[in-house]
C-alpha cells in the first residue's frame, strides 16, 4: 500500500519541490504579486482542465476547448459592443456578455457531446472538427484582426481579472471554488460514479441501467460551460479576442489532467490531481521566467518531459497494482 | 520414474493470506493429469506457478527432478512448458499463421517467410481436424475456432509439458472430440499433460490421474477408474450433493410480465411469453437461437418491436433505464465484459445500478453496510471488500453480479447462463438463490445451455429455435427428449404454446 500512496502523492511532491526550487532561485518568486500572477494565469487552464477531467474520465476527449474559448470571447465582446448603445455602459451589459459566453459554452459543449453520443462519431474526430470550426469562426468574425471591447466597458470589466480580496484575485477564487466542487462531484455523487464506470467499461455501465449517452453528453456540456466561465475571466485581462486567442490551451489542459494521475483511457478521475498538474505547468513557466538558468524558450521542452514522465510513473503504478 | 515437472510442498501467499498449503503434484511423461476443485480452490494459482507466471512462496518447482526457478512465462516455455490460458492470448488483427508463429517467426534472411509459416500452420490445423484457413484473421473467427488456434499454437511449441485451463469450455461437440483425439495423440508421444475442467465426464474420459483440490490443499488423489463422477463431485465439495436443485412449486396466478409479438430485426421473430409471480420460466435452445437477444430486448438493451406489459401495464421499453423503472433486471451471460467493472472495488460494483438509494451525496457508510449484507446473503468470499472485482474467483464474481442485479429490488429478473464457468458447489448455491427469489415473489426467467440446469430449476420451459419460440413444456412433460426435439425442429409430441 505504501508504494501506491507514493505514486498518488508523486505530483504533489513534484509541486512542493518546484515551489522550494523557485523560492531558492529567486526571492521575488515568493512575492504576493508573483504568486497571485501565477495562480491567476493557472485559473483559465485550470477551469478548463477540471471539466476536461470529467470528459477524459468517461473515456472521451475534447480538442476544441482552446478554439472554443477564442470563439466565446469573440461573441461575448461583439454582444457587449452591440448592446452598449442600447443598454448603456453598465454592469447589466457586462452581465449579459458573461451570459452569452456561459450559455454559448454550454451549447458548444452540448454540440460536441451530441455528435459523440447521438451521431456516434469518435470524440477525437468530432472535436478535431469543431476545433477548426471555432477557430475559423472567430478569425472570420474578427476579419482576420482583433475584436476589441468598448473602452468604457473595458474599464468597468477590468476588476474582474485584476480585482479580488487582497492579492487573491477573482480568477483564483473562482478556480478554487470550481476545483472543490469538481472534486466533490467526482468523488461523492452518482454523476461522478457514473462517469468513472463508463470510462472503466461503458458496456457494463449500459447493462447496469446507467444512461451512458446522457452522462457523456453532460460531461461535454459541463466542459463547455467551464470554458465559458474561463472566458468570462479572461476577457477583462486583455479586453480583446483574435484568431490567436487560446491557442494550445487544449493541450495544456489535457497535459494537466494526465500529470494529475487521471488515466487517459478513462475510468479513474482525480480532480485534485488535475489542479496540481495545472500548478506544476504554470510554476515551471514562472520559474524559467524568473531565473536565467534555462532559457524560457525551453519551457515547452521541459513541460513535454514532465508529461512523459508522469505517464511512465502511472504505468509503473499499474504494474505494481497487478502484482 | 522421475516426474517431468513437479511441485514439492509448494505454498503460496498473497499478502497475509495463504492460498496454497503445501501442495505436492507430479506430472509424468505420457500421462494425462486432471486437476479439479471448486472455484477458488487454487487450481489457477497452481497452473500459474507451473507455467512460470507466479513464484511459489515456499517449497519448490522441480523440472526433471532438479529445482527450477522460472522468472516468467516465456522462461518456462523455453524449458518446454506451454500453458493454454482460458482467456485467449491472440492478436485479433493478425492472421492465424501470424499468431501461431508470433515471437518465433520463420524468416528467410530479413524477410518473413510467409509461405513457410502458412504451410506449417495449415499442417497443424489439419492435424486438429479443423477447416480454419491459416490466412484468416483472428477477429473473423468464432470463439471455438480461436480455441483451436490456441491449441495449434501450443502444439507448434513442441511442448514437453502442456497445461490447459478449461480447454473444452468454449468448444462444440465435434471440436471437443478433435481436442480429445489430440490429447490422446500427445499422450502417446510422451508429453506430460495437465488440465483443469469443470466437466467431470471429460475428466473421467481423459485423465490417467486425478488430483482433487479443496481450499488450497490436495484432498484426494486417484488413478483412472478409482473415482466416479459423483465421487469427484463429493471430494471437491466435501459433502454429499444429493439434492442439487431445490424444490419448486412457488408459482402464483398473478401475471408479472407479458410479452407479445416481440421481434428483434433479423434475430427474434414474433416471440410471446408470460411470467407469473413466484415462477421460474426456463428458456432453452441452441446457442444462437435468439435466447439472449429476446431477454436483452425485454430489458431495453436491444431495439425491438412488439408489446411488453410489466406488472399489468403495457409499457414501451426502449432503454435499460425504462426496464429498471418497471422492475425488470437482466443478468448478463458475459460477466467480464458486460457485468462487472473488473478494476473497481466490490462495493462500487454492487451499488452501480442502485446509486439513487444512497442519496445525492453517496452515503459510504450505507454503501459499506449494503456490501456487508450482500457478502452475507450471497456468501461472497473476498479477501477484502476493497479488492477489485476482477480479483475474485469466477463463482464469487457471479455471486457479486447476482447481488448487484438484485440490489435495485427488481420484480422481474432475467438470468442468462447463471452458472457459466462455475464449480458444482457454487452452482448449487446459485440454484438455491434463484429459487429463493421465486419464493420471495419475484418472477424469474432462466436462460441456460445446460439442459439439466434449466430442467432442474424451471416450472415451465420455452424452447427457442432459429429466433422463434418453438414450443413449451411444463411440469411432468419436462423431459430432455422433449426439449431437444423442439430445439432441433423435429416437431414435438407436445402442443405448442
Amino acid at each position: 500500500m505504501k508504494r501506491i500512496d507514493l505514486h498518488l502523492l508523486g505530483p504533489l511532491i513534484a509541486l512542493v519541490g518546484l515551489f522550494i526550487l523557485g523560492a531558492l532561485l529567486n526571492p521575488a518568486f515568493l512575492a504576493p504579486a508573483n504568486l497571485s500572477n501565477v495562480l491567476a494565469r493557472s485559473a483559465f487552464i485550470g477551469l478548463i482542465a477540471v471539466g476536461m477531467t470529467f470528459v477524459i474520465t468517461q473515456g472521451g476527449l475534447d480538442l476544441s476547448v482552446g478554439s472554443m474559448a477564442a470563439f466565446l470571447a469573440g461573441i461575448a465582446i461583439m454582444a457587449m459592443n452591440a448592446l452598449a448603445p442600447i443598454t448603456g455602459v453598465n454592469w447589466g451589459t457586462v452581465l449579459l456578455g458573461m451570459g452569452v459566453a456561459l450559455v454559448g459554452g454550454l451549447l458548444a459543449g452540448a454540440v460536441n457531446g451530441a455528435l459523440v453520443t447521438k451521431a456516434r462519431i469518435e470524440p477525437f474526430i468530432v472535436t478535431l472538427g469543431t476545433m477548426g470550426i471555432f477557430r475559423s469562426l472567430v478569425t472570420w468574425l474578427a476579419d482576420g484582426g482583433t475584436l476589441s471591447l468598448d473602452s468604457g466597458l473595458r474599464a468597468l470589466y477590468r476588476p474582474v481579472y485584476f480585482g479580488g480580496i487582497g492579492w487573491i484575485t477573482w480568477p483564483i477564487i473562482v478556480f478554487a471554488i470550481v476545483a472543490v466542487i469538481g472534486e466533490w462531484t467526482m468523488r461523492h455523487t452518482r454523476f461522478g460514479r457514473h462517469v468513472e464506470a463508463i470510462g472503466s467499461n461503458d458496456r457494463v455501465a449500459r447493462y447496469s441501467a446507467v444512461d451512458v449517452e446522457r452522462v457523456r453528453l453532460l460531461t461535454y456540456a459541463l466542459l463547455g460551460a467551464l470554458v465559458g466561465l474561463a472566458t468570462i475571466l479572461y476577457v477583462p485581462r486583455l479586453g480583446s479576442a483574435s484568431g490567436s486567442t487560446g491557442v494550445l490551451w487544449e493541450l495544456e489542459a489535457i497535459a494537466a489532467v494526465i500529470i494529475g494521475g487521471t488515466a487517459l483511457k478513462g475510468g479513474r478521475g482525480r480532480v485534485w490531481g488535475t489542479v496540481v498538474g495545472v500548478l506544476i505547468l504554470s510554476l515551471i513557466d514562472n520559474i524559467l521566467n524568473l531565473t536565467d538558468l534555462v532559457s524560457p524558450y525551453l519551457n515547452g521542452a521541459i513541460q513535454g518531459v514532465i508529461i512523459v514522465l508522469a505517464v511512465v510513473l502511472q504505468r509503473e503504478k499499474r504494474t505494481a497494482d497487478e502484482r | 520414474m522421475t516426474a517431468v515437472l513437479a511441485l514439492d510442498a509448494v505454498t503460496k501467499s498473497f499478502g497475509p493470506v495463504e492460498v496454497l498449503h503445501g501442495v505436492d503434484l507430479a506430472l509424468n511423461a505420457g500421462e494425462v493429469h486432471a486437476l479439479i476443485g471448486e472455484n477458488g480452490a487454487g487450481k489457477s494459482t497452481i497452473m500459474k506457478i507451473l507455467g512460470g507466471y507466479l513464484a511459489p512462496t515456499g517449497g519448490q518447482v522441480l523440472l526433471d527432478g532438479r529445482p527450477a526457478a522460472f522468472r516468467s512465462g516465456p522462461d518456462a516455455e523455453a524449458a518446454g512448458i506451454v500453458v493454454i490460458h482460458q482467456e485467449f492470448n491472440l492478436v485479433p488483427d493478425l492472421t492465424v499463421a501470424g499468431n501461431i508463429f508470433l515471437g518465433r517467426e520463420l524468416t528467410r534472411g530479413l524477410r518473413l517467410d510467409h509461405a513457410a509459416m502458412r504451410a506449417a500452420a495449415g499442417e497443424l490445423l489439419a492435424r486438429l481436424d479443423t477447416a480454419i484457413r491459416p490466412d484468416a484473421l483472428i477477429r473473423d473467427l468464432s470463439v471455438p475456432d480461436r480455441q483451436m488456434v490456441e491449441i495449434a499454437k501450443a502444439l507448434s511449441r513442441r511442448a514437453r509439458v502442456l497445461i490447459m485451463d478449461e480447454p473444452s469450455a468454449a468448444l462444440t461437440h465435434r471440436e471437443v472430440e478433435a481436442l480429445y483425439a489430440q490429447v490422446d495423440r500427445l499422450r502417446a508421444e510422451g508429453v506430460a499433460l495437465l488440465f483443469c475442467s469443470h466437466r467431470l465426464d471429460e475428466v473421467a474420459r481423459l485423465a490417467d490421474r486425478v488430483t482433487v483440490l479443496r481450499d488450497g490443499a490436495v484432498v484426494r488423489r486417484a488413478l483412472r477408474g478409482e473415482l466416479t463422477e459423483d465421487g469427484m463431485a463429493t471430494a471437491m465439495v466435501g459433502r454429499e450433493l444429493s439434492d442439487i436443485f431445490p424444490p419448486k412449486d412457488t408459482a402464483t396466478a398473478e401475471e408479472l410480465l407479458r410479452v407479445e409479438a416481440l421481434s428483434v430485426p433479423g434475430i427474434v421473430h414474433d416471440a410471446a411469453l408470460t411470467l407469473r409471480r413466484g415462477e421460474v420460466l426456463g428458456i432453452a435452445g441452441l446457442v444462437g437461437s435468439g435466447r439472449t437477444e429476446l431477454a436483452e430486448a425485454i430489458a431495453g438493451l436491444r431495439p425491438a418491436t412488439g408489446r411488453i406489459s410489466a406488472r399489468g401495464r403495457e409499457t414501451p421499453i426502449r432503454t435499460p433505464q425504462d426496464a429498471a423503472a418497471h422492475g425488470i433486471a437482466y443478468l448478463t451471460e458475459d460477466r467480464k465484459e458486460a457485468g462487472l467493472l473488473l478494476d473497481k472495488p466490490l462495493a462500487e460494483n454492487l451499488t452501480l445500478s442502485a446509486l439513487d438509494r444512497l442519496g445525492f451525496r453517496i452515503d459510504r457508510a450505507n454503501e459499506s453496510r449494503l456490501m456487508a449484507q450482500a457478502t452475507r446473503d450471497f456468501d461472497i468470499r473476498a479477501a477484502s471488500p476493497a479488492m477489485p472485482a476482477g480479483a475474485l474467483s469466477g463463482g464469487n464474481q457471479q455471486k457479486l453480479l447476482l447481488a448487484k442485479t438484485m440490489l435495485p429490488e427488481p420484480e422481474i429478473v432475467l438470468i442468462d447462463e447463471p452458472t457459466r464457468g462455475i464449480d458444482v458447489g457454487t452452482k448449487q448455491q446459485i440454484y438455491r438463490f434463484v429459487r429463493e427469489l421465486a419464493r420471495a415473489g419475484k418472477g424469474v426467467v432462466v436462460i441456460s445451455s445446460e439442459l439439466p440446469e434449466v430442467m432442474g430449476l424451471s416450472d415451465r420451459i420455452l424452447v427457442m429455435r432459429q429466433g422463434r419460440i418453438a414450443g413449451e413444456v411444463a411440469g411432468e412433460a419436462i423431459t430432455e427428449e422433449a426439449i431437444v426435439r423442439l430445439a432441433m425442429g423435429l416437431g414435438a409430441e407436445v402442443e405448442s404454446a
